[in-house]
């Protein structure tokens, strides 16, 4: 592969995708939908785990809160517009991120698994124990927020194509963003952080305040992915802020291969579909009902065998072709 | 004490009474000492002497239990690595500590960049900045790697590791330059070329030294301290710390400790 | 509040936490020993708490039960270590959570193929249903009171081992240094075995002897494990005596904030936490 094709094959995916509501059905697009939401939430969590080195198990917190910042700030039966919303949501998430991110950050290796598990479970039980969100039965959202240039409809986001054009916009944004920041002097030094946060220190960074600032904007874009998810679905319960939630996204991003973004965008097609095909009853009868006792095992199979996930396995087959072409 | 070689001035680093206990263990016990620039400054001693955590009490990897540090006339005792680093102290490990992944460029380049003031700009390509990367390339000149730049740092020999290690170092722009066990590991060729980089940086430099091969140490040392159980036995030129009866008796005089 | 309310939010809340601590000590273990961080952790304590309830109902006693599910799960826990743990020893922590994740799905879906998915009651042994009465209308049930007992007994030998058997110094020793322990030629694959089978074992037995009080549901694991994330964090990786602390801690906290202020009580063993993280982030008997 040279460098222009790898330079251009984001640009030619995102067209594909957007030319995708001209063929198809709705329940595809909406399922494209849903797997657009997971890439944003796994490309947030990547530039955790697979750039900053900092396993999060508790990312949930931030993608469930903007839902629940959503349903919260929208009036039950008006729309809200999109251009506040979406900002305040995402904002919240932030600074929940930065308050959590100088407790958490304190810790390293199991006990930041741990402690970033635990305040997510605290989030869980505000929202299923009080009856700010609803309590257990959460809140519906019956009007999807609008997107207005004045008196001018920008985008209907009641029709499915219309929301699914602006996920797909805003997968693109996060990813050309993150694109940008990784590659930046501030990106380089997360990564340094990564491999080796001791001789960082010792370099002279202060290795706090840029992993405290990645861990904010992680936050930040999981908001994004959540937002967006409470519009798609039209609710939010406290199962929005699950630690299962935290799990499979994380799972989205080793399943991809992780420190790579696109990884996560190929692992969140791979898992959305691996769960609807497993729970598929006309496929699988009476098993489809127990789904998850074979995706369990696939994530087990997965932790075992696939530690560098797809992204490393086309890698590795890119590398053998390579190989091969030089050896004629 | 002598002041033979002394340029005159301030030290640009000064210890006062530095203390550092584990528990009950004392690794440091009372070390006054003085670095100025221009000098090669030797520290030696047997293994558990406490050279090691002397230097890592200097670049702020520990925090000392009691005692002063003075450098450029400002009290760093307690001060976090990073914030040492970016006062103008740099060290380099005795267990080489690089970016393995990384190329020999870019373990240079980052070093560099923790110099600048671009550190959290997050839009601007991290390859573009022109001084970080002059900066990285002299630094790799300087201990002698230009050759190398586009190495994985994992497939270097040990010795050019440590190189490395002291352009990392050299990158940051320190005026004290903190080098523990610099030649640990490395073949006579290496350790010449190791001795002559070091050799070429004290002009312009204060340099601290932990070493235990001994030929370095004399080709090197301007001043030489020795410490046991976490004391300086004595400290000096190195012609007064070789007559002295103290360090004859404990020190010198075994050849054995000296060699492990 | 008077007196003898008090006095039974107090042995409730000593009782909770005692139970915390055999789910917790466990965790710590495997932490602090072997290196590996265990999500499945509170579905040994859910498979402890179901094997109780369908044994108890085959053969008509808790006891019975009991006596017939601890070999049971200790069997389970070596197996599981043989077939699975052993494979992450060397593995970033990372690899650790999605596998032990993926097998909480696993054991959800196995007891829920097996057992179903109902909320089952379990009856408390003959022998200890009783209640020793405290006021007019307030008693206390003896079972509770045996439970808090029993802890306390495995939590004395749990020290026991530990600080004075050979075993207990081989953990010990393997916990501050592998090579070594390894270099004596111990086999430290053995004791990593005995360790995991031990922790599965204790948070297998605290499901068993609370099935009568908490009954039997899905999940039941999830909610345990979470809290004993919290009690291990405060008390310190590794640290036996601080998941005592801890768990003491935790249980009181919440069974009086479950009394006083209701709405909040979910929240307040994280705010402790988060103090405790502010003021000593290792944690109460960490190694700093």
């Amino acid at each position: 592969m040279n460098f222009r094709a790898a330079d251009y094959l984001p640009w030619l995916v995102i067209g594909l995708l957007a030319l995708f509501p001209l063929v198809e059905s709705t329940f595809y697009m909406q399922l494209l939908t849903k797997v657009l939401i997971m890439a944003i939430f796994a490309m947030s969590l990547d530039l955790l785990v697979g750039y900053t080195g900092l396993v999060s198990f508790g990312h949930a917190a931030y993608f469930g809160l903007a839902g629940y910042a959503l349903a919260l700030m929208a009036p039950q039966y008006e729309a809200v517009s999109l251009w506040w919303s979406l900002p305040a949501a995402v904002g919240i998430c932030a600074l929940f991120a930065l308050v959590t991110g100088v407790l958490v950050l304190r810790t390293r290796g199991i006990y930041f698994i741990m402690v970033t598990l635990a305040f997510a479970q605290m989030l869980f039980f505000i929202f299923h124990d009080t009856k700010i969100g609803g309590g257990s039965d959460g809140i519906y959202i019956y009007v999807k927020p609008t997107m207005k240039s004045g008196e001018v409809e920008l985008a209907n986001l009641e029709k499915i194509e219309h929301f699914y054009w602006l996920v797909l916009a805003l997968m693109a944004a996060t990813f050309l963003l993150l694109r940008r920041v990784l590659g930046s002097t501030f990106g380089r030094a997360l990564v340094g952080i990564k491999v080796n946060e001791h001789r960082m220190r010792a370099l002279g960074f202060p290795v706090f305040r840029y992993q405290l600032a990645s861990f904010t904007l992680s936050g930040a874009l999981a908001g994004i992915a959540g937002y967006l998810a409470a519009v798609q679905y039209g609710f939010v319960n406290p199962e929005i802020l699950s630690w299962h939630q935290s799990g499979a996204v994380l799972m989205i991003v080793i399943l991809g291969g992780m420190g790579t973004l696109y990884g996560s965008v190929i692992g969140a097609f791979a898992f959305v579909l691996l769960q609807e095909i497993l729970s598929n009853q006309a496929w699988f009868g009476a098993a489809a009902k127990h789904w998850q006792l074979a995706l369990g095992i696939f994530i087990m199979l997965v932790a075992l065998y696939l530690p560098q996930g797809l992204a490393g396995l086309l890698r590795q087959s890119g590398r053998k072709a390579a190989a091969e072409t030089t050896d004629e | 004490m002598s002041e033979a070689v002394s340029l005159g001035g301030e030290p640009i680093l000064r210890t006062k009474g530095l203390t550092k206990q584990f528990g009950g263990l004392v690794a440091v016990s009372d070390v006054s000492l003085d670095l100025y620039v221009g000098e090669v400054h030797v520290v030696i001693g047997p293994n558990g002497a406490g050279k090691s955590t002397l230097t890592n009490l200097l670049s702020g990897d520990l925090p000392p239990t009691s005692g002063e540090v003075r450098f450029e006339g400002n009290d760093i005792a307690g001060c976090s690595a990073d914030h040492i680093s970016r006062l103008g102290i740099g060290r380099s490990y005795q267990k080489t500590n690089i970016f393995l992944p990384f190329t020999v460029f870019e373990n240079c380049r980052l070093a560099a960049q923790s110099r600048t003031p671009h550190a959290l700009r997050v839009f601007h390509r991290a390859g573009g900045y022109a001084e970080i990367n002059r900066l990285a390339g002299e630094a790799m000149a300087a201990a002698g790697l230009a050759h190398r730049a586009e190495r994985i740092a994992a497939t270097l020999s040990h010795g050019e590791q440590r190189q490395l290690e002291i352009a990392m170092c050299l990158a940051t722009q320190p005026r004290l330059l903190l080098f523990d066990e610099p030649l640990a590991g490395m073949g006579p060729h290496e350790s010449q070329r190791m001795v002559e980089l070091i050799k070429g940086l004290t002009a312009d430099h204060a340099i601290m030294l932990i070493e235990h091969d001994m030929d370095a140490v004399f080709a090197l040392a301007d001043r030489l301290t020795v410490m046991v159980n976490g004391e300086v036995l004595e400290s000096g030129t190195p012609e007064d710390v070789r007559s002295s009866p103290a360090v004859q008796l404990a020190y010198l005089g075994g050849e054995e400790i000296l060699h492990d | 509040m008077d007196f003898a309310f008090f006095l039974i939010q107090l042995l409730n809340g000593l009782q909770y936490g005692l139970l915390l601590f055999l789910v917790a000590s466990g965790l710590t273990l495997i932490f602090g020993i072997m290196g590996i961080i265990n999500l499945a952790h509170g579905s040994f304590y859910m498979v402890g708490a179901y094997l109780a309830w369908s044994l108890s109902a085959m053969t008509g006693s808790l006891t019975a039960a009991i006596l017939l599910a601890i070999p049971l799960t200790v069997i389970l826990g070596m197996g599981l270590e043989r077939l699975l743990f052993r494979h992450l020893y060397q593995r970033d922590h990372l690899y650790q959570v999605l596998l032990t994740y993926g097998l909480i799905l696993v054991f959800e879906e196995l007891r829920s193929m097996i057992w179903g998915d109902d909320v089952h009651g379990v009856a408390v042994p003959e022998l200890l249903n009783a209640s020793i009465p405290l006021t007019d209308n307030l008693s206390y049930p003896v079972y509770r009171l045996a439970i808090s007992g029993v802890c306390l007994l495995l939590a004395a030998a749990l020290y026991f081992l530990i600080q004075k058997t050979r075993l207990g110094m081989m953990i010990r020793a393997g916990a501050s240094n592998r090579d070594m322990v390894q270099s004596l030629g111990i086999d430290i694959k053995l004791i990593y075995t005995l360790v995991f089978a031990l922790g599965i074992a204790l948070a297998a037995f605290a499901g068993m002897i609370n099935s009568p009080l908490s009954s039997v549901f899905p999940n039941m694991g999830s909610q345990v494990l979470i809290i004993c994330f919290v009690v291990v964090v405060i008390g310190g990786i590794g640290s036996v005596k601080g998941a005592m602390a801890a768990s003491l801690m935790i249980g009181l906290a919440e069974t009086f904030g479950q009394v006083l202020v209701p709405e909040v009580a979910g929240t307040i063993v994280y705010v402790l936490m988060a103090i405790v993280l502010v003021w000593r982030p290792e944690g109460l008997f960490g190694k700093g």
